[in-house]
């Protein structure tokens, strides 16, 4: 079994995605595979890339769910069926579950920031991380029987060979809606810690026990047009009252 | 414990970075391709680039495996096998250029016209045009017409300028936007940052489709319309602002034809149409000395309404007083609409409330000093912060026109176009009709050996303009411009090879094309169009449609249907260029455009498409591409792209010209212009001074900085054409009171849908059908990870969309008791498919859908033939065809917009039954083979070489 850091990291990166602005694109899941294919550990490998039964290694995956409001909850127009693009990559836990159940220590959680990585020099690919994780964040990489799973981009984030713009995950800077968002979460005044205050940020099935540093903001309410005030009704039956009125309103121009 | 990793924090990602533009899509995003060991390592958005400002979306970020795909062609190929096998032999450039310089060479030489020559895919209608112009033959356009024709003549028609590529919403102003049906993969980083910028600023977005896909899941406000209504829909929005009195008089007056005279002569040739001048100026009321006076003259008090006499003692009306009392009519009330829709009344009635209430209680302002064109001094831009955007949801009916036109309407009755935080043009927009050319394709055009006399597409300004012989027989293979179609301006691609095997309106020699898959989802009846390529002519034992020359970079269905293949290079191994005179990516605030150059150098013997026509162009000695001698003009694309000019200092760059590179617009041809681009990025970019950058259509200093940028070489104001007089003339015709006559096989169908003043009619492939016998539509939605059928070739891609369900919704599920992975047969009146199906429930309940373009035949793209694309994917085009079921007298009408031609691809009614379990969709047809023998890995590793 493998030990958590003794004490809380000085620093917790992470992310915030944004629920209320995601339309499911899939942008942030592949740029994800791309800079991480050629990036840390080995390669991020596809079985039958052209065959009938094509698969592949990813560290972020769009889940899409509809929901049925039973009643009250105004979406939309009220009653409507919605739809949820729900991004999904490691959480980096506090209390991550993965990194304990590690038989060889493999899987750890960086004292210096909170990142949960993988060894893949001391993985044997026993796959017991990705049963222990409750959001089924971690998948094997089948060519290189070991575990893979989101580093927070750490080879982009302190690179000092790129400018200091974009060292942020490639999932945060190519999200073209802006619904991903990269920070430290110890400290109160990060642009994160205050997203998620104002916004309600919040943890993803927090039943688990596993305190997971990346925070989901909710949808923001939404007004049906229905409920929108009519508008004023003119005394105008017929046409010649409103010609009448566009008479007035020519003398006014 | 043993000692941690050390982790490589500050690898260095690349040996280079090459910026260019990406056509994963037609969004021409900016992108950097880190190129590592002469690999891409990877690729990301160019912060720097106006259009995507360095965000990159799934298909842009998987150019990797577009790249590397072995569906790519290696060589050019001569078809061995019969039409569809498959077979070909490898054979050299030289030998594909002689056998395609002598087939073009002889129709050019005998009958130019059996040259049909389209473009599906194609970012370069400048040069194809230009080329197929210089051949000669009247045959030519790009795939408007089975995308979105309805968007641009429409828009162009209407407002000067349309959608998209013409135009967008004000983002960072809008305070209310209004989508229609847009395809999420097209034009998709710009909205998705547009969507954004609305959600953090609090603005309301609503999204009005049958489907509640991509960005409708964020919008505040879904309304599922019911397919092919939203016309009522917005018509009866339009009814409410009238009975409000919610419009802006002041700019109706002044930017619209809303004061123009209309001819109340009924039963005379020029009923309906604009009371003119003898100088042939529209003529107002003036109110303060009740006379008729052109428009535009200085000071005059215009009439909205009122009956007038003219002084050849006709009588007239102002065009607004007509729509007024047409929109005012009960029958746009939102009850009277709420069935056919399918939104209720209130729902419509709060979205005219919410328009009305931004555009005139959140109405924005401006401080910069502007003057119009009637040189009017204004001391600030004033904007309807109200904003919309539509495509082809609105496009791809066959009532898409009127639809589209309706909804211009609705901006211009707001005051809402070009204004602040409204819809904005984007330059060389806006552009009235009058600024456009008319249609050429009639035998006078083109002869044997000589060029056309002018260009193939443009806008026609009555009947007198359209493509027909002295019989009114249409003179283009495609019939666009004739009475099926007067107003096809983007010419109608889904018609060609149907007219072409049936010799009608006569039979073409040779069909050339260019990245359109017409063999599979970009035709209508697939399987029927399958047949027409392989049929032979019974006599002469030939194929009906003789010699197919086709040029792709990837091994699609169609290429298997060529009898010469010229294989394309990919997107990062080609010069291109993104034009002002083709489809600009400018933004409302600059005028912009782009690059391609090889970032890579093939590793196979493929050309750019471009440089290989030019090659072509050169052989067949046509003027533009050779000297008197015979000498090649250009060297290739690149050559073409600096030293073109289309007139003297406007070339397809607008930017770095002149010896110095140093003139935006016009100037001399630069030859480091390639460079320069290069060094900026692959793009160019010039700002709109602030006085001139709203109110384009009657901004005096955005004129004249068009003028200086050579959009135009005189100012072209815009005057929005609420009433549409071309329609009329058409009308008119219709009616035997204004020549030319319409024939009386088409009198019915122009008096119904030719209307000056939109109007809603039930699309024709609806309405021709037995409704409860068909009761659901079918319709497709664009996935935002695949681009059209480009994409699963694409290892990464296709991981993402590798088969498509039918989409049923919940209560029809519950009806006929489906659950998710049974199968169903869907009926049309021409076919059935067999499909499996998903439940959903944010849907429109009568609509069925799918995603577009995921289902593949058997063998092609490269894939495996037991691939889920095309073991279950499947083509709701298969239930589509190309006519409409008979009449009563058993003519058969074309299945698209009677007015431009737009195919009709979302008319479609169904019907549905359970079918038996099954593993195979259908129908299924014979594998195609792969056309040489690419590598074709179990397993990718990809950039295992580079990592720590």
């Amino acid at each position: 079994m493998t030990s958590l850091p003794s004490v809380s990291p000085p620093k917790k990166l992470g992310l915030v995605i944004d629920l209320d602005v995601c339309v499911g694109c899939h942008a942030c899941v592949v740029n994800c595979k791309e800079w991480n294919t050629g990036g840390y550990g080995s390669a991020l490998s596809d079985q039958a890339p052209y065959g009938a039964d094509v698969s592949g290694a990813w560290l972020n995956r769009v889940h899409t769910f509809e929901v049925v409001p039973e009643g009250g909850e105004v979406v939309g127009e009220a009653g409507d069926a919605r739809i949820v693009h729900f991004p999904k990559s490691c959480l980096h836990c506090d209390d991550a579950p993965c990194v304990t159940v590690c038989p060889t220590g493999a899987s750890y959680k960086r004292a210096e920031d909170g990142i949960v990585l993988v060894d893949e020099n001391m993985c044997i690919g026993c796959g017991l991380c990705a049963w222990a994780c409750p959001y089924g964040a971690r998948e094997m990489d089948l060519a290189a029987g070991v575990m893979k799973k989101c580093t927070l981009c750490v080879d982009r984030i302190y690179n000092e060979t790129l400018e200091e713009v974009d060292r942020q995950p490639a999932c945060v800077r190519t999200c073209p809606v802006n619904a991903r968002h990269f920070g430290d979460f110890s400290d109160p005044h990060s642009a994160v810690s205050i997203m998620v205050a104002e916004r309600g940020g919040i943890d993803l099935m927090p039943e688990q026990g596993t305190r997971p540093v990346n925070k989901y903001l909710p949808p923001r309410p939404r007004t049906a047009l229905s409920a929108t005030p009519p508008l004023p009704r003119e005394d105008t039956t017929g046409a010649t009252g409103f010609f009448a009125w566009l008479d007035d309103m020519l003398d006014r121009i | 414990m043993k000692p941690r990793e050390r982790v490589a924090l500050s690898r260095p990602v690349a040996d280079e970075v090459r910026k260019t533009t990406c056509y994963m899509c037609a969004c021409r995003c900016g992108i950097n391709v880190h190129i590592k060991d002469g690999k891409i390592r990877y690729i990301e958005g160019n912060r720097d680039h106006p259009v995507n400002k360095g965000v990159l979306c799934a298909k842009g970020s998987a150019g990797i495996m577009q790249h590397y795909a072995p569906a790519r062609l290696r060589a050019p190929l001569k078809r061995v096998g019969p039409r569809g096998s498959g077979e070909f032999q490898e054979i050299s450039w030289e030998e594909a250029l002689s056998i395609a310089t002598g087939w073009l060479g002889e129709v050019r030489n005998t009958d130019p016209k059996k040259l049909a020559f389209f473009t599906g895919r194609d970012q370069s209608q400048s040069l194809t045009g230009y080329w197929a112009q210089q051949y000669g033959t009247p045959n030519y356009a790009a795939h408007g017409g089975f995308c979105s024709v309805n968007m641009a003549a429409a828009g162009i028609m209407t407002i000067g300028g349309a959608f998209w590529e013409f135009g967008a919403p004000d983002w960072d102003r809008t305070k209310l936007f209004v989508m229609f049906g847009v395809a999420e993969d097209h034009d998709s980083n710009p909205i998705k940052m547009g969507i954004a910028k609305l959600k953090q600023r609090g603005a309301r977005f609503v999204s009005v489709n049958p489907v509640r896909t991509g960005y409708s899941a964020v919008a505040d406000n879904w309304i599922g319309i019911r397919p092919g209504t939203d016309g009522l829909m917005i018509l009866s929005v339009v009814h409410e602002l009238l009975k409000a009195r919610k419009i802006d008089v002041d700019y109706l007056v002044r930017y619209s034809n809303a004061t123009w005279l209309v001819i109340d002569a009924p039963g005379t040739a020029d009923h309906g149409l604009f009371a003119r001048d003898g100088e042939g100026k529209t003529l107002i009321h003036e109110t303060v000395t009740e006379q008729v006076v052109p428009f535009g003259t200085r000071g005059a008090r215009a009439a909205l309404s009122g009956r007038v006499r003219l002084e050849d003692g006709r009588f007239a009306v102002p065009s607004f007083q007509l729509l007024a009392e047409k929109y005012l009519d009960e029958r746009y009330a939102p009850e009277n609409v709420a069935a056919e829709t399918g939104i209720s009344a209130e729902t419509i009635r709060g979205l005219a409330s919410e328009i009305a209430r931004v555009a005139f209680d959140e109405a924005i302002s401006i401080d910069q000093p502007w003057t119009d064109t009637n040189g009017e001094r204004h001391q600030a831009y004033i904007g309807r912060p109200v904003s919309f955007h539509a495509m082809r949801g609105l496009s791809a009916h066959s009532n898409g026109f009127q639809t589209t036109r309706a909804l211009h309407i609705l901006q211009v009755l707001i005051g809402a176009v070009d204004c602040p935080g409204g819809f904005r043009f984007e330059p060389p927009y806006p552009k009235p009709v009058g600024a456009h050319p008319t249609p050429h394709g009639r035998a006078e055009h083109f002869g044997s050996n000589k060029p056309m006399s002018g260009p193939h597409l443009g806008f026609p300004r009555g009947p007198e303009d359209m493509l027909i012989d002295a019989d009114g027989q249409p003179t283009r293979i495609d019939k666009a411009f004739s009475w099926d179609a007067p107003f096809a301006v983007h010419g109608a691609m889904h018609m060609v090879i149907a007219n072409a095997h049936a010799g009608d309106p006569y039979p073409v020699d040779v069909l050339f094309l260019y990245m359109a898959n017409m063999a599979w989802n970009s035709s209508m009846n697939t399987a029927g169009v399958i047949k027409m390529l392989e049929d032979k002519d019974e006599k002469t034992g030939e194929y009906r449609i003789p010699k197919i020359i086709y040029s792709d970079a990837y091994a699609s269905e169609m290429v298997a249907y060529a009898d010469l293949v010229l294989p394309d290079t990919t997107y990062l191994e080609r010069y291109d260029c993104i034009s002002l005179l083709d489809r600009p990516i400018s933004e409302p605030d600059a005028v912009q455009d782009a690059i391609r150059w090889p970032v890579l150098q093939p590793d196979r013997d493929v050309r750019a498409f471009q440089s290989v026509l030019i090659d072509l162009g050169a052989r067949l000695r046509l003027p533009g591409f050779a000297d008197n001698h015979g000498k090649p003009l250009y060297k290739d694309y690149a050559d073409y792209i600096v030293r073109h000019e289309r007139r003297p200092g406007i070339g397809p760059l607008a930017g770095f010209r002149g010896s110095n590179g140093d003139r935006a617009g016009r100037g001399a041809a630069n030859r480091d212009q390639l460079k320069r681009y290069i060094d900026n990025g692959s793009f160019f970019s010039t700002h709109i001074p602030m006085e001139a950058q709203f109110f384009k259509h009657a901004n005096q200093a955005y004129q004249d900085f068009a003028v200086r940028m050579g959009f135009f070489d005189t100012p072209q104001p815009v005057i929005f054409q609420l009433y549409q007089e071309s329609l009329q003339k058409f009308r008119l015709s219709a009616q035997g009171l204004r020549e030319p006559h319409a024939p009386q096989t088409h009198r019915q169908r122009i008096l119904e849908a030719f209307d000056p003043l939109p109007d809603w009619y039930r699309p024709l492939g609806e309405a021709l059908i037995d409704r409860t016998e068909y009761p659901y539509h079918a319709i497709t939605q664009r996935p935002a990870a695949m681009y059209h059928s480009w994409g699963s070739m694409n290892a990464w891609l296709r991981q993402i969309h590798t088969k498509n369900p039918l989409y049923v919704p919940g209560p029809l599920c519950d009806e006929l008791s489906l659950d998710d992975g049974d199968w169903v047969w869907v009926i049309s009146h021409h076919g059935r498919i067999k499909v499996e199906v998903a439940r959903m429930e944010a849907v429109n309940s009568s609509t069925l859908w799918t995603w577009n373009a995921i289902g593949k035949r058997k063998g092609a793209w490269g894939l495996d033939k037991g691939a889920p694309e095309a073991k279950k994917g499947f083509l709701l085009n298969h239930l589509i065809h190309e006519l409409l079921p008979p009449r009563e007298d058993g003519m058969r009408w074309s299945n698209s917009d009677p007015i431009t031609g737009q195919a009709a691809w979302y008319d479609l009614r169904v019907r549905i039954e359970k079918a038996d379990p099954a593993s195979n969709s259908e129908p299924q047809f014979p594998a195609v083979a792969r056309p040489g023998p690419e590598p074709h890995p179990d397993e990718l590793r990809y950039g295992q070489e580079w990592t720590s």
